[in-house]
């Protein structure tokens, strides 16, 4: 028997209680699960309620004795990795990148895991390229309801392969995967950057250069008034390779391969510190650090996640937490796009830096949340007065456009925004109910919104 | 399950026909919010059917039930939230608005006895049935309507006011108790406000509306207070009141 802990999301938001098993895959089938159910967490890096199960059973995967095998065939000139699905990207990347390898997609933080990675189905700034984590998974272990293991493949299982991916852990505990990597020169990108003043010359300025640059993203000022609505900071690049760095950082030549990231400093608990004028100040240096225009050769920790250096970072929106509101709707919906920028400026609530991205094809999963268009994130404090009829509006705006939002990130929505958003539902909670008739799987999130 | 911005999906009243009550339920409406379910003594009464359908055209999103409650059917109150459970599924937030004020208490024996018996027997049973609730589901907030009248018992109410006393003194209690569960309790304490339990009787200092309870009520909730004032002032006038000599009470009660 497990002990009972207080669990959260990234976000702070919600806590409830669950008893938590930490067990090796094999031992998966033997947790006593109650009516409440059971879920997997990784890293507890989702920012709502999917990792948690109050009254009921989280289960935490134990890694194993070797839990990352690369298998690199000269034949094919692919490259593959079978990880433990407990394994986290900052472990995974250290055994990576000194071997000239790099995951195939990677969100702002290496501090998830592989199940949570495909659970989600995570993005990055090269979704435009390269699509979410789910679309390289070439087979992953799933142990069932009924306590068996299978391993799935898009060809062997299309339908429970593609609700597990991006399926929140709703339709088994994902042990094991294996996935193609992306083969790296060295540990740097080669990255523009780019300094606009507004809105549509931003959105012009992402369309122009998708194309030519593996990853694109752009980070807008939500928190700024007047003249400086919509000013951002547009960053295009690739992998670099030994010619761009004896071009631009030779002196980074000398261990080309080298990850050993480090953490700057970790945030003690402390009373809210994210209020406006913080916020503002904030993005205030961040945009202005930004030079107009820059060519330069970031490390990979410092390109693809550069809040990881600061630990607990969470910790600075205080007691009552706060959300991150992600949503994509279509291309041709700039206007909703342009009314939701404009309704959270308006609104004042402190909004730190904020991201927008264009979305390439959908992964074909089920429940996955990228489809092309444009997607925007940002983070709210909770605890605010105003919040729910802003949220409220908001939801109602992607809906009216056809957008939908991201599961990992979801803390507030309803059943009914989150069905209008994803057509493919229905199908989903049958290709789950097949394999878990009895309700084994279950998080506060897929009570919160239907999802069982 | 109340998501990020507090906004319950569920939300049940012992005490259904409370003016309070019902202002807070208004407060916490959402798109999140389903179900209402209203526990009255008297389900069938007019005066609930009336003020019920006002309440449904307050939550229009939700569905708004009434179900018999008895404050005193203390061994029954475990069963009577697991049959609302059972047919809704989680609990997110509980609204103990029950009591009465008394009148004659103070000159009768048993009716003090009586009162005693809804207002903290009720309490506190009702309140450990719901702890046990939110404890099997893992979340839940209790809302729990306490007054100032029990800060300082005063001698024109003080037999109510003894109730509220304890009343307030379980709640804040169990939420202590209840500290790590996932679940909380919220122990509101207003001043006077004019609703139909204090029909007739005059304004006192700092008296309210029930919407004014509710608004201070919804704001303590997303700023995961222990204890609500309403008004907030009301804090600051009983830390001082508090101290003042038993002469300087008994004046001030008139």
């Amino acid at each position: 028997m497990g002990d009972v802990q207080l669990l959260s999301g990234w976000g702070r938001t919600s806590p409830t209680s669950a008893t938590v098993e930490s067990v090796g895959a094999a031992s998966i089938g033997d947790v006593a699960v109650g009516p409440r159910g059971a879920i997997a967490r990784g890293l507890g890096r989702s920012y709502g309620d999917p990792a948690q199960n109050g009254g009921g059973t989280v289960i935490r995967l134990q890694p194993s004795a070797n839990p990352i095998w690369i298998d690199d065939d000269p034949a094919t000139a692919t490259a593959t990795a079978t990880v433990d699905a407990g394994v986290s990207f900052d472990e995974l990347l250290r055994r990576l990148v000194p071997n000239g390898f790099f995951v195939p997609v990677t969100p702002g933080t290496r501090f998830i895991t592989v199940g949570g990675a495909i659970a989600s189905d995570v993005h990055g700034k090269g979704h435009h390229a390269d699509l979410t984590f789910g679309h390289h998974v070439e087979t992953l272990d799933l142990v069932l309801a009924d306590g068996s293991q299978r391993t799935i493949s898009p060809t062997t299982d299309a339908d429970l392969f593609w609700a597990t991916i991006g399926g929140m852990g709703l339709t088994g505990v994902i042990t094991r995967a294996t996935f193609r990597l992306l083969r790296i020169e060295t540990n740097r990108c080669l990255v523009y950057t780019q300094r606009l003043n507004d809105l549509d010359a931003l959105l012009a300025a992402m369309t122009a250069s998708e194309a030519e640059h593996r990853y694109s993203v752009a980070w807008i000022d939500l928190a700024t008034r007047g003249s400086t609505v919509g000013r951002s900071i547009l960053e295009v690049g690739d992998h670099a390779t030994l010619g761009d760095l004896a071009d631009h950082a030779p002196k980074a030549l000398d261990d080309p391969l080298r990850f050993d990231p480090g953490s700057l400093a970790s945030v003690p608990r402390v009373p809210k510190v994210m209020h406006r004028p913080a916020v503002r100040a904030f993005n205030e240096l961040w945009f202005r650090k930004a030079p107009r225009q820059h060519t330069g050769t970031p490390t990979l920790t410092g390109f693809f996640h550069p809040l990881d250096g600061v630990g607990d970072w969470n910790r600075l929106y205080g007691a009552s937490g706060f959300l991150q509101y992600q949503f994509v709707v279509p291309f041709d919906a700039v206007d909703t796009l342009r009314e939701i920028v404009d309704r959270v400026v308006a609104n004042g609530n402190a909004s730190a830096i904020s991201v927008l991205k264009r979305f390439g094809a959908a992964s074909g999963a089920m429940l996955s949340f990228p489809k092309p268009g444009w997607t925007l994130t940002f983070d709210l404090a909770a605890g605010v007065a105003g919040l729910g009829p802003l949220l409220a509006r908001l939801d109602q705006l992607v809906v009216d456009a056809g957008g939908r939002h991201y599961l990992a990130k979801d803390a507030h929505t309803t059943p009914e925004v989150i069905r209008s958003g994803y057509p493919r539902l229905d199908e989903w909670k049958a290709v789950r109910r097949s394999v878990d008739p009895n309700g084994h799987w279950a998080s506060d999130q897929a009570r919160r919104l239907d999802l069982l | 399950m109340n998501n990020a911005v507090n906004q319950p999906q569920t939300v049940v009243v012992l005490g259904g026909n409370s003016d309070i009550a019902h202002a807070i339920v208004a407060a916490l409406d959402s798109p999140a919010l389903r179900t209402v379910v209203l526990g009255c003594r008297a389900p069938e009464a007019v005066q609930t059917a009336s003020r019920t359908a006002a309440l449904r055209a307050d939550v229009a999103g939700a569905t708004v039930e009434v179900r018999p409650f008895d404050a005193t059917d203390h061994g029954g109150h475990a069963a009577w939230l697991q049959s609302v459970a059972d047919d809704h599924g989680d609990v997110d937030i509980v609204i103990q608005a029950f009591g009465q004020l008394g009148a004659d208490a103070a000159d009768d024996p048993g009716a003090a006895a009586a009162l005693v018996d809804v207002n903290h027997g009720g309490a506190v049973s009702s309140g450990l049935a719901v702890a046990e609730r939110f404890r099997t589901q893992g979340h839940g907030v209790l809302i729990a309507l306490s007054s100032v009248a029990g800060v300082r018992t005063r001698a024109s109410n003080f037999v109510y006011g003894s109730t509220k006393a304890g009343l307030d003194a379980f709640t804040t209690g169990l939420n202590h108790a209840l500290h790590g569960t996932g679940a909380r309790v919220m122990t509101v304490r207003p001043g006077m406000v004019r609703t139909s339990m204090t029909e007739g009787m005059d304004d006192a200092p700092f008296t309210v509306d029930a919407s004014d309870v509710a608004a201070a009520t919804v704001k303590g909730l997303a700023k995961n207070k222990s204890v609500v004032w309403a008004p907030g002032k009301l804090q600051g006038v009983f830390g001082l009141l508090r101290f003042a000599p038993d002469v300087v009470w008994r004046r001030l009660d008139r």
